[in-house]
């Protein structure tokens, strides 16, 4: 039996959990750069969890379970979406057990427990924050699960690797279905992940919030873990992204020298997806609320289109 | 540049006009709305010429010419000019629903998917396939000009709708003769001239150019 797969694949969870939140500093640090700001550094991110990890959980008196599981429930679901994407080698033995629909569900899962559990406290913030999330979420998800139809259809199989597998080794670099997959993608990861136009993720007005109303009354290990989560599932976005659309560098021969050099692509990828995040999010205001009703429409929009694209032009 | 490649730059184009013509259908902004017409006729110009190489036909490469000078540069800027003399370039136009406007403007791609497709098991030029998306921005042009309501607007959701034309002539027969298409371009350029005119006469009567406002023209009995 080869090894290589599984080691592969845990070596692959274990950037998932390393580098999120030195992703996540490298944007905020670009964010700085271009707004004039001294930044906090590359490992501000790391402190800030391991400083949360060490304080008490303050839990309201009439906290459900849910409040108590949710945190732990999120963490687990996006480290499992991150076994689950094919970020340095195709041949993932986890990937072959669930495939791209799964990885929508995971997400849907973390968030409808996030919305619970805003509700659970009972605070006015927390129940506004879940529904807003929840309008978001019934927008954002037709539109991703059509992108990802898209991808599929061009690869024949909702299988990661086999999407992955296809893409690399196509000898078709201009396929019109393919880049209004991108374009609708590059719109949902915004909602999903909740940046700017959508939401703002350094915003300290409640009123404003979205993601962060929910997790409002979190403390302690508890809001770690959620921060951490949410720190993976950008990760997570921006390399789905890298590995569907621009495959490049992916390991796909299962040796050592395969798996580093994917890494270091992987690492490039993420940087340049970060300098284009950050432009996009120095180039726009947030929206409005009822504004995003239009710009998930026009991400569905995208997605249909590349599906019609495949039909008509492909 | 092979044959296999040709076509895939070609089918892209198509894409982005379709993208272009989408746009322009939930694009508020008058401003925006020129901008977006400019570039699909830059696409539009681009994929004449690509045709015109692949297809070894010379005349496209002048009518990618003339698409380029008209539709990319001339008619934004008369429409440009028109704006800032009528002082509307703040103005933004309330779109009704534009959700619904999309939904409706994917069913027409698909409707024009399915009323092509004979034609495209028959025919053998390599832009067969975008027939299908001509024949969408003609609709989509024609969807513009039936939801706004403001006279600029129609008028740019008519010179999109000329768009697709000319794009379908493409697709479909490498292009019309040039004297049609000559006269074709000439048309549309009177046709701006005129529109200009009766902007600045709707705007006189009116003080706007909302065309809702002509509903007042009406005798009430």
């Amino acid at each position: 039996m080869n090894v290589y797969p599984f080691i592969s694949e845990i070596l692959q969870i274990a950037i998932v959990l390393g580098i999120a939140p030195a992703f996540i500093g490298w944007v905020r640090m670009l964010k700085c750069w271009s707004q004039g700001r001294t930044s906090a550094g590359l490992l501000q991110p790391y402190r800030d969890i391991s400083k949360l990890f060490a304080k008490d959980v303050v839990l309201a008196e009439n906290a459900s379970w849910i409040f108590r599981f949710t945190p732990y429930l999120v963490f687990g679901t996006t480290v499992l979406a991150g076994g689950i994407i094919p970020m340095l080698s195709i041949d993932l033995p986890l990937s072959a057990t669930a495939d791209v629909i799964v990885l929508v569900a995971l997400f849907a899962i973390a968030r409808f427990f996030t919305a619970l559990a805003g509700m659970d406290i009972g605070t006015a913030f927390g129940g506004m924050g879940s529904s807003r999330e929840m309008t978001i979420a019934s927008l954002a998800e037709p539109a991703m699960l059509m992108a990802i139809f898209t991808i599929s259809l061009a690869a024949r199989s909702t299988s990661l690797s086999q999407i992955v597998q296809v893409i690399y080794s196509g000898q078709s670099v201009l396929r019109p279905s393919l880049a209004f997959a991108f374009l609708a993608f590059v719109l949902i990861s915004l909602a999903e992940t909740g940046r700017i136009p959508v939401d703002n993720p350094a915003t300290h007005l409640e009123l404003t919030m979205i993601h962060e109303a929910m997790i409002l009354e979190y403390s302690g290990r508890h809001l770690a873990l959620i921060e951490w989560a949410g720190m993976m599932k950008l990760f997570l976005f921006m390399s789905l992204g890298a590995v569907l659309f621009f495959p490049w560098g992916i390991d796909a021969t299962g040796s050592a020298v395969g798996v580093v050099l994917a890494f270091v692509f992987l690492l490039l990828k993420l940087a340049v997806s970060g300098v284009i995040l950050v432009l996009i999010e120095t180039g726009l205001a947030k929206m409005r609320l009822f504004r995003l009703t239009e710009f998930l429409g026009s991400a569905f929009l995208m997605a249909t289109l590349g599906m019609l694209a495949y039909y008509i032009l492909d | 540049m092979n044959l296999h490649m040709a076509s895939q730059i070609n089918s892209f184009l198509a894409a982005l006009v379709l993208l272009t013509a989408f746009g322009m259908l939930v694009q508020k902004r008058i401003y925006g709305l020129i901008h977006l017409f400019a570039w699909q006729g830059f696409f539009l110009s681009l994929n004449t010429a690509v045709v015109g190489f692949v297809a070894n036909k010379h005349h496209l490469y002048i009518s990618s010419v003339l698409t380029l000078s008209l539709k990319v540069v001339v008619l934004p800027y008369i429409l440009h000019v028109l704006i800032n003399r009528l002082r509307i370039r703040k103005e933004v136009e309330t779109v009704v629903n534009i959700p619904m406007t999309m939904m409706i403007g994917i069913a027409l791609v698909i409707f024009s998917y399915h009323l092509t497709a004979p034609i495209r098991e028959l025919s053998t030029l390599i832009t067969r396939s975008t027939l299908a998306v001509a024949l969408a921005t003609v609709m989509l042009g024609l969807l513009m000009m039936i939801t706004r309501r403001h006279a600029v607007t129609q008028i740019i959701g008519f010179l999109a709708l000329e768009n697709g034309l000319f794009f379908a002539a493409t697709s479909a027969t490498y292009g019309m003769p040039l004297v049609v298409e000559l006269g074709v371009a000439l048309d549309v350029l009177i046709a701006a001239f005129i529109f200009g005119i009766f902007f600045f006469h709707i705007h006189t009567t009116f003080d706007s150019l909302d065309v809702e406002q002509m509903a007042k023209l009406k005798e009430s009995d």
